[in-house]
């Protein structure tokens, strides 16, 4: 038993919970010194709740990620101190509290990212189920205005940046190192810190709805001036995202690396696993819009907490540059969004089908054409915002064209298919459903580029209804497959496969039944984020209200199902669907530092059907991996050939 | 590989599902009434773009439900791969350029529709100032209308066959003068004054929504605009727009 002073100085929750309060602390000195110090009548009072609570904002989770360990390494190199050098001991969790700990293991890593995604999830669903309540009937008061506009604002807030960015992270995060047949990731100490970023940013989203005034309450959007004049819960989301957004620009960074530097002999680029390629393509995306978004919130801040005026159009301020900027990350975001989800389609679908990946480059073409032409299409949410009208030709022709990659894609997926012998379980499912609602979804995409339509449909529950079909349709369906397809992988246990199907099937059947009637909804007429509405949506409200109340209780089969076979489920082979690709080659789970022996990519992926085709070998004689200029790592067994 | 006569009968079967579709379309009610000439030209572009999508939705579910039915797995064939078929470059040609074709036709035939929508008509049209601010629209009406001094009123009246040339403005935060039975909306931003133009075509009361999150009262900011003869819409501008109770 350590004693608690011993707890309080090592790196840990206790340290972190500590650095917490410090942080708390200095806020409230630096808002006193600096009010102090000046006379200037802003800052009449010496102490200031608002003043403390936004610089709170900002140091506690700083000062929380030194305490639970998060920059040692970097700081002992600082101040001068030895470091000590990685022995790999933290690699691998024993127990669960592994997980609540700085651990640079890409796979524990990878599944504290999942599980926190889910989590978060699941608490977002829940707020939809909420609004849904509230929805159920004209004019009900089941919550007031205020709290419904924070609930849609919070709902998509923790869903967008806390649960589909993160979750594709994450799964990347334990899958891509394996499939390109390296150790780790590129940084591990810094893959670390970006999962630790996450909680922090998503616990500080939710906690708005503590805010004096309550949650930020203006969409994930924000738009100014609104947001400018809100009250202090605003900058619950605006320095939120800071930590969610810097997250993902650490981990974008640490993929490139990884792709680009620490592929095995052997795997040159058009070797690589599609889902390789498109976290490469989602990378360059992160890396570059991010930093949009980032600035956008920053401005926001200013102007919302100093009064910078940067979109106060009374103080020479410019209201539509804040949606320039925004949705300059935001349109690319939908790509973030999808891309990786695309990669696990690929994966899942040459698997199941036996089948190699129909056009295998121009999958991989068409994510960097994604990559290129996401960049000029932002200004399609703006048809309506009142800028320079000639820039809705160019964006409505980029957005058009944008659904040509995006049609190769579901080709080629359609064509992998054909005279495939298709295994219909239940990743293959999500697949399948993922290709139906998905191509929906492109459709109503493709008719919002087409600026009339656009002008009466826009903002309206027709947006609701596409946005849904984009990401749940779309981004969640493939989620599921994935985790489906690499749960036994991941965990070493095997799902059960009849609970699987019926998550399939009722997710599929009430995800249509909510959201396909918002398309009408919108083109009648009512506009989205109202807490209530004219009476005449009634009926088809209640119905939507009851439909998605069933899609919300198909999500517990899934958490059920997961958790059970986690606990308990039937061991899992090292390779249960005959994939090529390289994870499937180790055993499941897979040992500390993935491969025993280095493994040697001799051909393409998804070589089924090729008489003796493999994708990589393994040197006959044990070669000991080496990480990082550590020891020589001698871990037993799980090394698997594959067996063709 | 499956027979002729199996792929003959499922493309018969797309055809009719596609022809469903299409008449699907036209039946089901998706939009509020048209009561400017713009609607009409937008609901129009609407049914093009539906009989453009529903095929290709058809041909995507098509393919899935063929595959499911005639490629899944079946007894002993547990342990078999399918054919090692890598791509035809025919195909993928074709399955570029004619997407590519067929969205830049849409694009340009909706840009045709932009342009009849904004174009200002041959006849009278009359500026109608709009203004939101949390949580209510006014409009004023200015000499050019009025005959005489401006007036500001909560009602909106139009008249009849006549183009409008709106033009937007907020004083607050960020609103959207969104008219659904006209299909045309724009959003009022403080600091700048933004236009649409509206014909309307068909006497009767329709809905104003705000349509961009402005607030608390976002839910309520609604308003109705009354299309009225023209006759009637001089009497009430006469009246320096004198509430009136009947509408029609
Ligand atoms: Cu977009
Ligand atoms: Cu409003």
């Amino acid at each position: 038993m350590r004693t608690t002073l011993a707890k309080l100085r090592a790196p840990g929750l206790y340290r972190a919970g500590l650095g917490f309060a410090i942080g708390i602390a200095f806020a409230t000195a630096i808002t006193w010194v600096v009010r102090s110090s000046t006379g200037h009548a802003t800052f009449h009072h010496y102490l200031s709740g608002d003043a403390i609570l936004t610089v709170s904002l900002i140091a506690s989770p700083i000062f929380f990620l030194v305490g639970l360990g998060g920059f040692d390494y970097w700081l002992y190199w600082a101040a001068g101190r030895p470091t000590r050098p990685e022995d790999h001991s933290s690699h691998g969790a024993h127990s669960w509290k592994d997980y609540f700990r700085i651990n640079t293991d890409h796979k524990v890593i990878g599944i504290q990212y999942t599980v926190t995604a889910f989590f978060f999830l699941l608490v977002g669903g829940l707020l939809a189920m909420l609004m849904r309540a509230q929805l159920a009937q004209p004019g009900a008061q089941f919550v007031d205005a205020n709290t419904y506009n924070g609930l849609f604002s919070v709902h998509a807030s923790l869903l967008i940046f806390l649960f589909v960015i993160p979750v594709f992270a994450g799964l990347a995060n334990y899958v891509l190192p394996l499939m390109i047949g390296a150790p780790d990731m590129a940084f591990p100490r810094l893959n670390a810190l970006s999962y630790w970023l996450l909680p922090l940013a998503g616990l500080m989203m939710l906690s708005s709805f503590l805010a004096p005034g309550g949650a930020f309450a203006d969409g994930w959007t924000a738009y100014t001036p609104l947001s400018i004049d809100a009250p202090i819960g605003q900058d619950f989301f605006s320095i939120g995202v800071q930590l969610a957004g810097a997250s993902s620009i650490m981990t974008a960074l640490n993929f490139l690396v990884t792709i680009i530097t620490m592929r095995a002999p052997g795997m040159s680029f058009f070797r690589m696993p599609l889902l390789v390629w498109a976290n490469f393509a989602t990378s360059l995306l992160v890396v570059i819009a991010t930093p949009f978004i980032a600035a956008s919130q920053f401005f926001v801040l200013l102007d919302h907490a100093l009064g910078f005026n940067f979109f106060n159009a009374g103080k020479g301020g410019d209201v539509l540059m804040y949606q320039h900027v925004f949705w300059f990350y935001s349109h690319p975001a939908v790509y973030i969004m999808m891309l990786p989800g695309f990669g696990i389609i690929s994966e899942v679908i040459a698997v199941k089908a036996r089948k190699p990946i129909f056009g295998y480059r121009m999958m991989a073409f068409s994510l960097l054409a994604i990559v290129a032409l996401g960049f000029t299409v932002w200004a399609h949410h703006m048809f309506t915002s009142g800028m320079a009208s000639w820039i809705r030709i160019p964006m409505a022709i980029t957005t058009a064209i944008i659904a040509v990659p995006t049609g190769i894609k579901i080709f080629s997926w359609l064509a992998t298919l054909w005279r495939g012998i298709l295994h219909l379980d239940t990743p293959m499912l999500f697949a399948l459903g993922f290709l139906t609602t998905f191509t929906l979804g492109g459709i109503s995409g493709v008719m919002l580029a087409m600026v009339p339509f656009d002008i009466h449909v826009s903002a309206s529950y027709f947006i609701v209804a596409h946005i849904h079909y984009v990401l749940f349709g779309g981004s969640l369906m493939t989620i599921f497959a994935g985790v489906y397809y690499w749960f036994p992988k991941m965990t070493g246990r095997t799902f059960d496969e009849r609970l699987g199907k019926w998550h399939f099937w009722t997710t599929f059947v009430f995800f249509n039944l909510t959201f396909a009637p918002m398309h009408i909804l919108g083109l009648e007429g009512m506009p989205r984020r109202v807490a209530t509405y004219a009476s005449k949506f009634a009926d088809l409200n209640l119905f939507i209200s009851i439909a998605s109340f069933a899609l919300g209780l198909s999500t517990l089969i899934f958490v059920y199902n997961i958790v059970t076979s986690w606990r308990g489920g039937p061991r899992a082979a090292a390779n249960p669907w005959r994939g090529l690709t390289l994870e499937w080659q180790v055993s499941s789970p897979p040992p500390i530092f993935n491969f025993d022996r280095v493994p040697t990519v001799v051909g393409g992926p998804y070589e089924y059907g090729v008489p003796g085709a493999v994708h990589g070998i393994f040197a006959p004689a044990p070669v000991p991996a080496t990480v990082g200029g550590g020891a020589p790592v001698t871990t037993g067994g799980g090394v698997h050939a594959p067996s063709e | 590989m499956p027979s002729r006569r199996s792929i003959a009968a499922t493309g018969v079967a797309a055809l009719i599902a596609t022809a469903i579709g299409i008449a699907l379309s036209y039946a089901i009610h998706w939009f509020p009434v048209q009561a400017s000439t713009q609607a009409k030209n937008t609901d129009t572009l609407y049914h093009v773009l539906a009989i453009a999508s529903i095929p290709i939705f058809v041909l995507v579910v098509t393919v899935i439900l063929f595959s499911v039915w005639h490629f899944r797995m079946k007894p002993g064939q547990e342990l078999q791969d399918g054919p090692p078929i890598h791509g035809n470059t025919r195909l993928e040609v074709l399955w570029t350029a004619f997407p590519a074709a067929l969205l830049l036709g849409l694009v340009s035939y909706s840009f045709v529709v932009l342009h009849d929508n904004e174009r200002k008509p041959a006849g009278k049209e009359i500026v109608v100032e709009v203004t939101g601010q949390q949580f209510a629209w006014t409009y004023q009406y200015p000499p050019s209308v009025t005959g005489g001094a401006p007036f500001s009123s909560t009602q909106l009246y139009l008249p009849n066959n006549e183009s409008v040339d709106f033009a937007i403005r907020s004083k607050d935060v960020i609103h959207a003068f969104w008219i659904p039975a006209f299909r045309l909306q724009i959003d009022a931003v403080p600091g700048i004054t933004t236009h649409y133009r509206a014909t309307p075509d068909r006497i009767g009361s329709y809905p104003v929504v705000c349509n961009l999150l402005c607030g608390v009262g976002h839910s309520t900011m609604r308003s109705t605009v009354h299309v009225v003869a023209p006759a009637r819409f001089e009497a009430w501008v006469r009246s320096g727009g004198a509430s009136q109770s009947s509408t029609g």
